[in-house]
């Protein structure tokens, strides 16, 4: 049982992320800055990032590497996420914000308003902004999925919509109206849970934070990869019609993956905001959901493993080369994607798993005098 | 009598019309299968097998008609999902099954169990289903290949492998659409024998164009053209048929 759950690479990767939630605390806190072996914050929280991409890549390799469903909007469920922490951190600044107002942040009271938003209440709890931070996603996938999956909507026309979801909220978040800061997010956060957010020690604790929830994620995803539940995923997958007609119902299949794996992109984008210090609108654009699908991609679908390291690899590439030539990174992506789509079309662990799979054995052809007996 | 015929069949199919766009694939199809029975069904190409297994198997709604499962179930109500957990079994013309999956797991997929997904999750398998599997790959001659790909099997491989998934989900009805399309002569001969063997204690319907694989299966044949029945009986009576001689077997 262990044994299934903990394979050879997600051990690999579990211990890999173990090490570094120890390891990085201790390197940027203990080791002093003038020895070479210090790890100033900002590589920290850059990491840090990077994790949190590789979360939101394991959410999405759950639903397209492993049943199909390739969602170009989980940036949305990731962003949706990162607002539930943002309201947090919002709420946490209280007096502190330029205004001086105890109860509504700033840019509320520079619309004039008077009353803390209905959608606004609870978000000073950190247990209630954690849990909404699963809770809205995982609601919007459920919905969304329950209209989709059931009338049957797939391939391209299923990804399509899901872009114009995330798209749709994209522009509703950007109205002033809606009440989620407009254009300008959420930002200026002072502290989370009573630590100052800028400390040293709290962006080595966000990180060790990240590094733990990437190891659940990957748990999480190989328990259900593994069960007969993922047998039935990796079906409908590969045979849709065929799952239906041995009696699976494929839309609650569906269902159940896309908004748990929502809901885990959801965990992810709440650990993002408060180590990159800003949530914004940018945050639902279609590229990013794009992008997260390239992550996948390179790194090797239906993997988990493959997605995560795909999401560090890429990101340190985009972190790279936008600081050589800014204006090329969408350029560099694009033909990246279309390299690892010619060369590598199972990504870099599939690609692995291609070098070592043995060439089949031929098989001898059947019998002609023994056919097949039913037992009486 | 109407009515006994109703009550006391497997499946009954009365006055069952489906359209696409206007061309009416089934018009007016009725059709009574006992239970335990085997039938075959023969007819030209567009004569509407196919539709009306896909009628039977919810994935098609008929226009018009009733479609009975065991004398009570409506199945022109329920989704195909539904109706494979009634136990009405499918074996498509091209073998489909999990290409990715190995053989054993194609066969623990198909095996008769609780479909829903908190069950395949959180629930513990029968305490036989090793036993059941084992017994399936060695009635279908699999056992060595148990852990292979299904996608590494030969054709003839694929085909038995097909036919393990539907024994494994155990139907009442077994919906078998041109099962030898593109074998040798042996190898239909052989399917032949196990379809036989199989009808000894499941009801299944056969469509198949080869007309020494009907006969070897020895069972009332159906005959179906332009969406209707033709004709129904014995092979000999039925190729007997003038009007079956002049749609179909005299070409
Ligand atoms: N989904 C569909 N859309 C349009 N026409 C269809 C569809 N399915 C079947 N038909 C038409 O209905 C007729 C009956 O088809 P089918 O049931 O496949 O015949 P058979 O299996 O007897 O060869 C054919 O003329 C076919 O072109
Ligand atoms: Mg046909």
């Amino acid at each position: 049982m262990l044994q299934t759950l903990l394979d050879k690479r997600t051990l690999i990767a579990v211990l890999l992320c173990a090490v570094a939630a120890v390891a990085v605390p201790i390197l940027s806190l203990v080791v002093p800055p003038s020895s070479p072996l210090h790890m100033p914050p900002y590589v920290v929280a850059l990491i840090g990032k990077y994790l949190c991409y590789a979360i939101l890549a394991v959410a999405l390799d759950l639903v397209w590497g492993y049943c199909g469903i390739l969602s170009l909007g989980h940036g949305a469920f990731f962003a949706l996420g990162g607002y539930a922490m943002g309201m947090y951190l919002m709420r946490q600044i209280g007096a502190r914000g330029v205004y001086g107002n105890p109860l509504l942040p700033d840019f509320m009271v520079f619309l004039n308003w008077k009353a803390l938003p209905v959608a606004w209440w609870g978000f000073q709890s950190f247990p209630y902004a954690a849990l909404m931070a699963m809770l809205a996603p995982g609601a919007l996938a459920f919905a969304f999925g329950w209209l989709a999956f059931r009338s049957r909507v797939t391939g391209v026309y299923l990804s399509i919509i899901t872009q114009a979801m995330t798209y749709a909220l994209m522009l509703a978040f950007f109205r002033n109206d809606m009440g989620f800061g407009g254009n300008n997010g959420l930002t200026d956060f002072k502290d989370i849970l009573g630590f100052n957010i800028q400390s040293d020690a709290t962006r080595a604790a966000l990180f060790s934070a990240s590094a733990i929830v990437l190891i659940l994620a990957l748990l999480v995803g190989r328990f259900l990869v593994t069960s007969k539940f993922g047998k039935v995923l990796i079906a409908i997958r590969d045979a849709e019609s065929r799952a239906r007609f041995l009696g699976y119902r494929v839309e609650y299949y569906k269902l159940a993956v896309f908004t748990v794996s929502a809901m885990l992109a959801g965990v992810a984008g709440a650990l993002y905001v408060p180590q990159v210090g800003i949530i914004n609108p940018g945050e639902f654009a279609p590229a990013n959901s794009i992008e997260a699908v390239i992550w996948v991609a390179v790194g090797g679908r239906g993997t988990l493993v493959g997605a995560a390291l795909g999401a560090v690899l890429v990101n340190f590439g985009k972190t790279v080369f936008t600081g050589a030539l800014p204006e090329y990174w969408l350029f560099a992506l694009g033909l990246l994607f279309v390299l690892v789509t010619l060369f590598l079309p199972k990504g870099i662990l599939g690609a692995l798993d291609s070098l070592k799979r043995k060439p089949a054995p031929p098989i001898e052809p059947a019998d002609a005098d023994v056919a097949p007996k039913i037992a009486g | 009598m109407e009515n006994l015929a109703l009550t006391q069949s497997l499946l009954y199919l009365d006055g069952v019309a489906v359209s696409f766009d206007g061309y009416k694939a089934l018009r007016g199809l009725s059709l009574t299968l006992a239970p335990g029975e085997m039938r075959a069904i023969i007819g030209p190409n567009g004569a509407g097998k196919t539709t009306m297994m896909d009628v039977i198997t919810g994935k098609t709604r008929p226009d018009e008609g009733v479609v009975l499962f065991g004398g009570t179930e409506d199945l022109t109500q329920l989704d195909e999902a539904a109706i494979a957990q009634l136990g009405v079994g499918r074996k498509f013309q091209k073998p489909t099954m999990f290409e990715s999956q190995s053989v054993e797991d194609n066969i623990l997929l198909a095996l008769k169990a609780p479909r829903e997904a908190r069950a395949t999750l959180f629930g513990k398998p029968a305490p036989d289903t090793r036993e059941r599997i084992d017994r399936i790959l060695e009635t279908i001659k699999l056992t060595a290949h148990r852990k292979r790909m299904a996608a590494d099997l030969s054709h003839g491989q694929k085909q038995w492998l097909e036919i393990g998934m539907l024994l494994a989900q155990d139907p009442k009805l077994l919906l078998v659409d041109e099962p030898v399309a593109g074998m040798t002569d042996a190898e239909t001969m052989q399917t032949a024998d196990l379809l036989r063997e199989i009808a000894r204690d499941h009801s299944v319907v056969v469509v198949e164009h080869d007309m020494d694989f009907v006969r070897k299966l020895g069972v009332k044949v159906t005959v179906l053209h332009e969406g209707a029945v033709l004709a129904e009986g014995p092979l000999d009576q039925v190729s007997a048929d003038p009007r079956v001689i002049e749609v179909y077997l005299g070409r």
